[in-house]
């Protein structure tokens, strides 16, 4: 149902790196949960609007007003590893 | 004290009013009863101490257990995730905001499955939540923890999150009330996604009264969740005595579905006191109901696959390794941050949306959504309500089903529709059946689903059915 490969390539999209070990066992699994679902591809619902949301609502919009926001050193308090205030991460660019 | 511990939240809250309870000495007590958790359903316990946004005073209202789902400023919300560990939020939800501005305090953070995926607790990174009516069982989940508290008698009452049944099934497992509320009827600001179309918090109580008391603090629009619109007239306590008059929905699907034989004689037991009441017992038909497993699991991880992506390692949480390599650190972070549920779901979310399947999944996924919403509708201009059973089976054995992601999924059957059509379902204890293998009897929960917000309606039936019912056994009764 899914292979290897798709497994490897779908984990890449999401940024996990899995264990031999785990894609192994994600093969199965996937494969297990995937064929259930498959069930409703063969449904007919040609003309069925989708549904994305319950609630209908339209867009829901407030005045574009200033309003206070969490001061800069709470909103780094719980960061890994700020710094000069501001979230720091490894550069995109290493190789 | 024991006597303190047996009033319901709403007799504590008319007796506070009265003057006839010490608020201070009534908390103190619950928080030592809390302080006896050996269930593993606390991940973290409030002493009254704490500063800044989180502290109240003890008054007015029942102390609360809170789903650790539930960002609260300056306490920890782990999520029931390694990789939130230690993480202590700047700013606290709109329901907690809600329930601390009622004057309840609340008395700790309650286990989960992690990021609410899950229907045992056993995807908690923290360990598995035991059963109070038989420790060698799952409490259900993912609202394990906030089931347990209450049924353990560790908490008056308690509020978690319903994604695809998460309230309703370890309210049924445990023998107590969980309301899953309309979808927008509570704010969901603060509540931490999982799938953010599904997602919706409610209460967990001993009595229909109670979550009446608790829905009527809880809801409200707030410009904070744009798709929180509230209860037009709010909730008010529910006095209904009799049911004559309504009319009580039973899908005829229920009758090819195989579940557990026990759980179906007190369903029907059920529908049998419903006519004793005055009620009305009619055939509905839910043909898509069948599939909504299937679309749940699609639209459900689709929806986590793209909420856990904020879990990088930068802005808060966990990070490990990279060795200065952004990607690397990605990996790491999030491989050794998410448990194997987890994971599963994002893989599987990702699957479903990614290029050549996002139409033969998710597209389709979302029209059986319209047609399970459409079969609803349908039935609601025949009957008042639809019934269900809660869950197939009653608790199930600590790891019986972690081998089997699809058979643990299945456990969602019944609960899953209502919240693919958005509408409320309240579960309440029915009754005591043998689990399928044998031994002690254990509670077994009676689902009642009414239209978008007709929760007052809801909470009038409930109500009326648990005080026809009288289910008054509790955990270690069967001990003797």
């Amino acid at each position: 149902m899914i292979e290897r490969e798709q497994v490897l390539h779908v984990a890449k999209l999401a940024r996990l790196r899995l264990s031999d070990e785990e894609v192994e066992r994600m093969v199965g699994e996937l494969s297990g949960i995937l064929d259930h679902v498959d069930r409703i591809g063969n449904l007919d619902l040609e003309g069925v609007e989708p549904t994305s949301h319950v609630v209908a609502l339209e867009n829901v919009l407030r005045a574009d007003e200033p309003r206070p926001s969490l001061p800069r050193d709470v909103a780094l308090a719980s960061a890994p590893e700020p710094q000069d205030g501001a979230f720091r991460a490894p550069s995109p660019q290493a190789e | 004290m024991t006597d303190l511990l047996d009033l319901t939240a709403l007799e504590a809250r008319e007796a506070m009013a009265a003057g006839d309870l010490d608020a201070a000495e009534y908390t103190a007590a619950w928080r030592q009863a809390a302080a006896g958790d050996d269930l593993n359903a606390y991940l973290w316990q409030g002493d009254g101490e704490e500063a800044g946004a989180i502290a109240v005073e003890a008054g007015r209202t029942a102390p609360i257990a809170v789903k650790d789902i539930f960002c609260t400023e300056g306490v920890p919300t782990t999520a029931g995730s390694r990789i939130l560990e230690g993480y202590r939020p700047p700013y606290t939800s709109t329901a907690v905001r809600r329930l601390l501005e009622a004057g309840a305090p609340v008395l700790g953070k309650t286990n989960m499955d992690e990021f609410a995926m899950g229907s045992s607790n056993e995807n908690s990174a923290y360990g598995p939540v035991l059963n109070p009516w038989d420790r060698e069982r799952v409490p259900g989940g993912s609202s394990g923890g906030s089931a347990a508290v209450v049924a353990g008698g560790l908490a008056p009452w308690s509020i978690g999150t319903d994604t695809g049944g998460s309230i309703r099934q370890p309210a049924a497992f445990c023998g107590i009330v969980g309301l899953k509320p309309t979808y927008g009827a509570i704010s969901r600001y603060g509540m931490i996604a999982f799938a953010s179309s599904l997602d919706q918090c409610g209460p967990l109580t001993r009595t229909v009264k109670d979550a009446a008391l608790l829905l009527g603090i809880l809801q409200g629009g707030d410009p904070c969740d744009s798709t929180s619109v509230g209860i037009e007239g709010g909730v008010s306590l529910p006095d209904r005595e009799d049911l004559s008059g309504l009319r009580f929905g039973v899908p005829k699907e229920l009758a090819d579905y195989d579940f557990d034989a026990g759980v179906r004689e007190v369903f029907e037991q059920t529908l049998r006191k419903i006519e004793e009441l005055g009620g009305e017992i009619a055939e509905v038909s839910l043909p898509s109901s069948e599939h909504g497993i299937s679309a749940y699991y699609v639209i459900a991880p689709a929806e986590a696959s793209s909420n856990l992506a904020r879990y990088d390692g930068v802005r808060y949480g966990m990070r490990r390794g990279g060795d200065g390599d952004l990607i690397e650190m990605y990996e790491t972070t999030r491989s050794e941050g998410f448990g194997p549920e987890v994971k599963r779901r994002i893989m599987l979310g990702t699957y479903a949306l990614s290029s050549g399947y996002y139409e033969a999944y998710y597209g389709q996924a979302q029209k059986v959504r319209t047609r399970i919403a459409q079969d609803f509708a349908g039935a609601f201009a025949d009957v008042d309500f639809v019934v269900t059973p809660t869950a197939p089976s009653v608790a199930f054995k600590l790891g019986e089903k972690t081998d089997d992601p699809l058979a643990m999924y299945l456990n969602d059957f019944f609960t899953v529709p209502m919240s693919l059509a958005g509408i409320p379902a309240i579960s309440i204890p029915a009754g005591l059946a043998a689990p399928e293998g044998g031994g002690p009897q254990l509670p077994v929960g009676f689902q009642i689903a009414a239209p978008a917000f007709a929760e007052q309606r809801l909470l009038d039936a409930a109500y009326a059915l648990e005080q026809g019912i009288g289910f008054d056994a509790r955990p270690g009764d069967a001990d003797g």
